[in-house]
């Protein structure tokens, strides 16, 4: 499929010139493409902040609900319609921050949606504050003498909770993104890629140069089965790997083990009560 | 009309809820009407909780407050319910719990007796035995259900709990004869099709019956029963039900359901309701559908966990921010609460609205019997349309309401947002569309008016004074004004709180003294009544000290305000 299918024509783009977020935009429509996914079989959902934007610039059905609470709908959207492909995609503040409950038990759920967060560590649409994944030290107009609090350690979190693909990625770099992308929405569970990127306008610390000298990727070697090996890879702080840290393919997805697809299959759209049922569970109430 | 009241009072764990169940089926299956409630501490062990049952010859559906046979089972229990002894009430028990405690106190050795039947554990047995020795059941409808009750048990189980009934029916029927004391009912054949059903079971078939095909909640008393009924059935009937990690997460993934095709609901109280607040606008903005049960408790905050108001009605209508049409609903009559629970999957699909059921712990923990529900002829309409290429979810419409796609039906796109939104669902800052779009959301108040459920008047149409109430209150009032046989006093029951229906002015005006009943502080539907019509309620008969209205409690305030009425 042509990755054109999910241009929205002229649009007017909230993004500043420079911004990640348009790299990540190509990235997704060409991933998108090239697994031949349908704009009408395809929900994004997002909430609120310059991420969460994204689902109105390409082609495809949206929920773009709540600042922090992407992952309840997503999970809801696909556990009823299992025929849908599910992004939930947002940045880390309504990721990590405002939904950082929801994102634990999400990880819990594993519901077979992809999870693409937007992380570069700071707030843009609120005008740079800190973010959950700011560094400490990093001084914002809130944070004036520098952040104190530990950075949130998403990769850690997800493997600690045993996630079933768990991921990072870096926005300038295309090809090795859509790989990883792909991979995330073919996994068959709950995938997150926490997807670095630069701000432009508001975090001058984690820069372009910075991210190209603080990264590296995974080795051919690197074997992501091991959930040991990949704690400790979540927890290098000194330079972050890229790449995928862990896969459980065991993992069986939330919807998979609902009772309601026990006898039924279909999705529920398509389903009918059964009032004669009713009758008789009724009927059962006279004693 | 003739009606016994029996209590079961102790602590938490001893048994009551057996008891009563056991007792309610054999009552039931006798040809008795029977009424239970329970009012009980926010605790597992311990504490003092009392369950009443009112068996009668006639249909009752209200708590009362009077006791004819109380069973203590601890030695806190008459001094709990002692606000509830007359000098009639028949107490028995174990010496240590009744002594000196009434003039009709009667020694029963429940526990001994149990013993004797081969296991102490056999002692609530013995109760459900000797009540019904005292109101005179036949000990084979007794015996049928205490083995149906333990079928799942060892024989020696079984048939020690018959004995341990055996003896207590004895020794109840002896008790009664031999102290000249009457309970006995005439039978009414009829009362054996009844159905035996809870506020919560009524709320809950209601939902399957409106299609409700997902729930997701996070427990909360006394709202929980719903989760927990619908997840009974979600093999059988195809229910997604998923307790969530908090209210937030609940109601959004119920949104995230109905959007992607599914009826779904929520059931919370009000504190869980607070953090839903924020989802509630969203569905505003959306024009998602959802419902809602609110099932009332006592706050500010905490509150009374396990006790009742109905506190939340203003909260209810202004929660969320922004300007967005909902309806509420508030049934208290059994048919009532099935057929609004089941209206209200209808009209929020329809409408593209929140809507709200609003009950209480009194309501959803008390068993009423109710003819039978036929379902046979019943349908669930889908509103939901198959989209094309061009389809767009925000369609400017004459009256409001835009054709409603859902995800992967149709060739059309599915976008909605909660940000202001063009036709299309597309985020936008076109002020001048901004004013259109919300003229559109609020269009669909027009519809919304012509279906609003009118309220039910009990009594005569030329009444001289209007009692009103809503919700749970409907059967107390009712019993409290057929005891005051006064011919000049009526009662207005809303099972539809909002919109208001507009014959309001109309009883309103009718009467020369208006009195509103409710279970709350302020009179919050006094004060939804004054908004929305500009009438003010004269009276109010209010409660809020966690239990619900005993009918003689009515009966005495109505009196109050009849004789001011006189002088």
């Amino acid at each position: 499929m042509d990755a054109k299918t999910y241009d929205m024509g002229k649009i007017d783009i909230a993004w500043c010139p420079g911004c990640g977020n348009f790299s990540i935009l190509k990235i997704l429509k060409d991933a998108l493409a090239e697994l031949n996914i349908k704009p009408e079989e395809l929900v994004m959902v997002s909430g609120i902040g310059q991420a969460a934007k994204i689902p109105h610039y390409l082609k495809g059905n949206v929920f773009n609900g709540l600042h922090g609470r992407v992952l309840p709908p997503a999970t809801a959207i696909k556990a009823v319609n299992k025929k849908l492909t599910v992004i939930a995609e947002s940045g880390d503040g309504d990721m990590y921050g405002e939904g950082g409950n929801h994102f634990l038990h999400a990880i819990r759920r594993n519901p077979n949606i992809t999870n693409i967060v937007h992380n570069n560590m700071v707030y843009g649409l609120t005008k740079g504050q800190a973010s959950p994944t700011s560094m400490k030290g990093f001084k914002t107009p809130v944070q004036v003498d520098g952040v104190i609090l530990e950075p949130f350690n998403p990769l850690a979190v997800a493997i600690g909770l045993g996630a079933s693909f768990v991921s990072r990625a870096y926005s300038d770099d295309l090809e090795e993104t859509k790989e990883i992308i792909k991979k995330a929405i073919k996994h068959k569970g709950y995938a997150l890629v926490d997807l670095l990127h630069p701000c432009v306008t508001y975090n001058k610390l984690n820069d372009r140069k910075w991210f190209k000298e603080n990264t590296y990727y995974l080795g051919d070697d690197y074997d992501p089965t091991d959930r040991n090996e990949a704690f400790k890879k979540a927890t290098e702080e000194d330079k972050l790997p890229l790449g995928i840290f862990y896969i459980n393919k065991e993992s069986v997805p939330f919807e998979e083990k609902l009772f309601a697809y026990k006898k039924i299959k279909k999705p529920i759209y398509e389903r009918e009560v059964d009032f004669e049922k009713l009758g008789n569970l009724i009927k059962s109430k006279k004693s | 009309m003739k009606d016994v009241s029996i209590v079961l009072c102790g602590e938490a764990g001893q048994g009551i809820q057996t008891v009563e169940k056991i007792l309610a089926s054999i009552l039931k299956s006798s040809g008795y009407y029977i009424f239970s409630t329970k009012e009980f501490m926010s605790r597992i062990r311990g504490g003092s909780n009392s369950t009443e049952i009112r068996v009668s010859d006639k249909p009752v559906n209200s708590f009362v407050e009077k006791i004819d046979i109380l069973i203590p089972l601890d030695s806190k229990a008459v001094d709990h319910v002692k606000w509830r002894i007359s000098k009639n009430t028949v107490i028995l028990g174990k010496k240590e719990f009744i002594e000196g405690k009434s003039e009709k106190t009667f020694e029963v050795p429940f526990t001994e007796l149990a013993k004797e039947s081969g296991n102490k554990l056999y002692a609530n047995t013995v109760t459900v035995g000797h009540l019904s020795g005292m109101l005179g059941v036949d000990f084979s409808i007794t015996k049928d259900f205490i083995k149906d009750f333990f079928k799942k048990k060892d024989k020696e189980i079984v048939e020690g709990n018959i004995k341990a009934a055996k003896k207590g029916y004895e020794l109840g029927k002896k008790m009664v004869e031999k102290n000249g004391i009457d309970f006995k009912l005439k039978r009414n054949e009829k009362v054996k099709d009844y159905l035996l059903l809870s506020g919560t079971e009524l709320v809950s078939l209601g939902a399957i019956a409106g299609g409700c095909n997902f729930i997701s909640s996070y427990p909360m008393s006394p709202s929980t029963g719903v989760l927990t009924f619908l997840s009974t059935q979600q093999e059988d009937f195809g229910i997604i039900t998923e307790q969530s990690e908090s209210e937030i997460c609940a109601i959004n993934m119920s949104l995230g359901a109905f959007y992607g095709g599914a009826r779904a609901m929520v059931t919370t109280s009000g504190g869980g309701f607070a953090l839903m607040v924020e989802g509630l606008s969203l569905a505003g903005m959306l024009e998602t559908p959802i419902v809602i049960h609110l099932a009332q408790r006592p706050g500010p905050a905490t509150g009374l966990p396990t006790r009742s108001e109905q506190g939340d009605l203003l909260f209810a209508l202004f929660a969320g921010h922004g300007e967005f049409p909902r309806i509420i609903f508030a049934p208290g009559k059994t048919e009532d609460v099935f057929r609004a629970t089941r209206k209200a999957f209808d009209l929020a699909d329809k409408f593209q609205v929140p809507v709200i059921i609003m009950t209480d712990q009194y309501l959803l923990d008390s068993s009423f019997l109710t003819s039978s529900i036929d379902v046979s002829k019943l349908k669930v309409k889908k509103y939901f349309v198959k989209t094309d290429k061009d389809y767009k979810r925000y369609k400017v419409t004459k009256n409001g309401v835009s054709p409603r796609g859902i995800p992967g039906y149709g060739k059309g796109l599915v976008v909605v947002d909660s940000d202001e939104h063009d036709e299309e669902g597309h985020i936008t800052e076109d002020l001048d569309f901004r004013t259109r779009i919300v003229d559109k959301r609020l269009k669909k108040m027009d519809l919304i008016k012509k279906e609003i459920e009118p309220p039910e008047l009990i009594g005569k149409r030329n009444y001289k004074i209007l009692v009103i109430g809503w919700g749970s209150t409907y059967y107390g009032i009712k019993e409290a004004l057929e005891r005051l046989e006064e011919k000049e006093i009526s009662f207005l029951h809303y099972k539809q709180l909002y919109p208001l229906h507009p014959d309001t002015k109309k009883y309103l005006a009718k009467a020369n003294k208006t009195v509103v009943v409710e279970n709350n502080a302020t009179g919050q539907f006094a004060r939804l009544i004054k908004m929305e019509t500009g009438i003010q309620i004269d009276k109010s008969i209010l409660k809020y000290n966690g239990l619900p209205f005993g009918v003689e409690e009515i009966v005495r305030k109505l009196k109050g305000i009849l004789k001011k009425e006189d002088k």
